[in-house]
């Protein structure tokens, strides 16, 4: 019995080996908590780093469109609203062309491969580099909606937002670069929770005689809602903070104007325009810039999750 | 009458027909984008690509008919991702163990959860920002600016939510009962993390890793102004103190060039960069696929 004992106290692991694994687990609680404190970190920073400008102008840089290192004044307007105007216009577009396309790789019209390379091809898009896109918008894009361009202006030039003469890079093709990479966003989310919507349901709205349109828009899409709508939110988001294509395509001007022919600006394309060069209170008033952006793309970011985590088991 | 039939002109089934051919439009539209992006990119790039384009440098924009190579941008970009990757990998999979195998739905996890859905959804540029503030104006790494690790930090703030999302993401996949086996015969925990359950997640993991990797290449908002551009040759680990180039900024800065001559480098440099890219996302689609095949047997 005594022998017995000592040996199962002989299986007992080694004092090294309890310790070794303590300092395994706390090491990974550590590197665990850096993603807290890099996020926290960024909060701070940007807001710290603003804060000169955010004492000097409090809430006025947020709707004045003065911006000018040479007298030193500096307001964000223009910025705004040219992040808000072309993410949500952009936004407005893509949600029909994207909920659309994922219909069409969830229903069964075409065969599966079909549907399959359509939902990669989707996909793809979205790993093409925004630069690329860019590069892409600038060479191509830009001289073939020339015309088109003028023509909407002299047709539809009574709208405020197509009120100007268009003159090479302007804010609707930032618009339409936009909508190509919100695209891969909003279709894949939104062909995820198509999929996840059960089969019964359909069934159901079959066996009592919808047709198959009338099944989509009264139960299959409804049942979907929240899922899309967090799809859409997040793609507002990467709207909001996309910044290489749309730097090189928008026209970087900080002259104001209600049209999206004219040449715009948003806050990261000024960012990624500015903040190289930028000096003294420059400096401070573009950390401003950056800090208002982030807090759009957090509020929007957080909003989604928030809807995703209330809905999400719903069936 | 006849009414078990299927009636064309039935104004429901006109309707139907309406949506199911919107919804085709709808989808020829979404990859009418990419097919003209990568045509364009293979004619336009394509025609460059030369011997001299892989060991030249490139000349600084001017009326110089011949502009050069991208070997600094291309190596650049090697150095800074590689930098990028030693910094996330470690911390992005050592926080995902976390996460997965040791509190599982406790309040912290799902708080860190929360914050890597956040940081994920902030916006690239405002990582460089940060970097910025935090490295580059102060100059902390040794009194240097801007700088090819300043960039590769920057990277690496995109790449962490990834790296630690797939690992969280394959970890919850492979089964309790090999951690229980495990456990069971007397190993302790790491020894089970690291024997066991890690090798078990490592191609999904792998997997996602390597597209984070393909998605930091292309970056190039986080790097504008923390490793700026370079139009010389990388040649020793003192370069990583300085401005260096990488494809994406150069694209960026030689397609505002007024000159033809950079605009055609700048078509060269998003060949080689949207074809690596393609083929690490299509290969690893396929791995994918065939892994999930092997399973079901």
């Amino acid at each position: 019995m005594e022998e017995k004992l000592i040996l199962f106290k002989n299986r007992k692991r080694f004092g090294i080996e309890k310790n070794i694994d303590i300092i395994f687990k706390n090491t990974t609680l550590v590197l665990s908590s850096l993603v807290a404190i890099v996020l926290f970190g960024i909060i701070l920073v940007v807001f710290f780093q603003s804060f000169e400008s955010f004492s000097r102008y409090g809430l006025n840089f947020l709707v004045t469109s003065e911006w000018n290192p040479v007298k030193d004044e500096y307001g964000a307007f223009t910025a705004i609203y040219g992040t808000l105007v072309t993410s949500l216009i952009s936004l407005l577009i893509t949600i029909p062309l994207g909920v659309g396309t994922a219909i069409f790789i969830t229903e069964d019209f075409v065969p599966k491969f079909v549907r399959e390379i359509v939902g990669s091809f989707v996909e793809l898009l979205a790993a093409i580099p925004s630069v690329v896109l860019g590069l892409w918008a600038i060479f191509v894009l830009e001289p073939f909606f020339r015309d088109f361009f003028v023509f909407l202006h002299k047709f539809f030039g009574w709208i405020p937002l197509l009120s100007s003469e268009p003159a090479g890079r302007n804010s609707l093709l930032a618009i339409i670069i936009l909508v190509v990479m919100l695209l891969p966003i909003v279709t894949s989310i939104a062909r995820d929770t198509l999929n996840q919507v059960p089969k019964k349901l359909r069934n159901a709205a079959y066996g009592i005689g919808a047709s198959r349109w009338k099944t989509i828009f009264s139960v299959i899409l409804p049942a979907a809602l929240s899922g899309i709508m967090a799809g859409v939110l997040l793609a507002l988001g990467r709207a909001m903070g996309e910044t290489m294509a749309v730097t090189m395509i928008i026209g970087n001007s900080n002259a104001f104007s209600w049209s999206l022919l004219s040449p715009g600006y948003t806050i990261s394309s000024m960012l990624a325009n500015q903040f190289g060069e930028a000096d003294g209170s420059q400096v401070s008033s573009l950390f401003y810039a950056a800090f208002v952006l982030m807090i759009l793309s957090l509020v929007v970011n957080i909003f989604a999750q928030w809807l995703v985590k209330k809905f999400s088991l719903k069936y | 009458m006849n009414s078990l039939y299927y009636q064309k002109k039935l104004s429901r089934n006109v309707v139907d027909k309406f949506f199911t051919f919107l919804s085709l439009f709808c989808a020829l539209i979404a990859i009418l984008p990419l097919i003209f992006v990568v045509t364009y990119i293979l004619i336009k790039g394509g025609a460059q690509i030369n011997p001299d384009l892989f060991t030249l440098e490139p000349n600084p924009p001017g009326d110089d008919l011949d502009a050069g190579g991208i070997n600094p941008a291309l190596i650049g970009t090697l150095v800074i991702t590689t930098i990028a990757s030693i910094i996330s990998i470690p911390v992005g999979v050592g926080g995902g163990i976390y996460l997965a195998e040791y509190s599982k739905g406790g309040p912290f996890s799902k708080f860190v959860r929360f914050g890597v859905n956040v940081l994920a959804g902030v916006p690239s540029i405002i990582a460089g920002v940060f970097i910025y503030a935090l490295i580059v104006s102060t100059k902390i790494l040794f009194g240097s600016m801007y700088s090819g690790l300043a960039g590769g930090m920057a990277l690496s703030i995109l790449m962490l939510p990834t790296v630690i999302k797939t690992t969280d993401e394959g970890l919850k996949l492979v089964p309790n009962e090999l951690r229980y086996a495990s456990l069971g015969i007397g190993a302790s925990m790491y020894t089970t993390i690291l024997k066991i359950t890690l090798p078990t997640a490592f191609r999904s993991i792998a997997t996602g890793v390597v597209l984070g990797i393909a998605r930091a290449a292309g970056e190039t908002a986080p790097l504008i102004f923390t490793a700026l551009f370079s139009y010389y040759y990388i040649t020793g680990f003192g370069d990583l103190f300085y401005e260096m180039g990488s494809l994406a900024v150069l694209i960026y800065n030689f397609a505002l060039e007024p000159y033809d001559a950079q605009n055609k480098l700048a078509w060269a440099a998003s060949f080689i960069l949207v074809i690596s890219i393609l083929t690490v996302n299509i290969l690893s689609r396929i791995l994918a696929a065939f892994t999930e095949k092997t399973k079901r047997v």
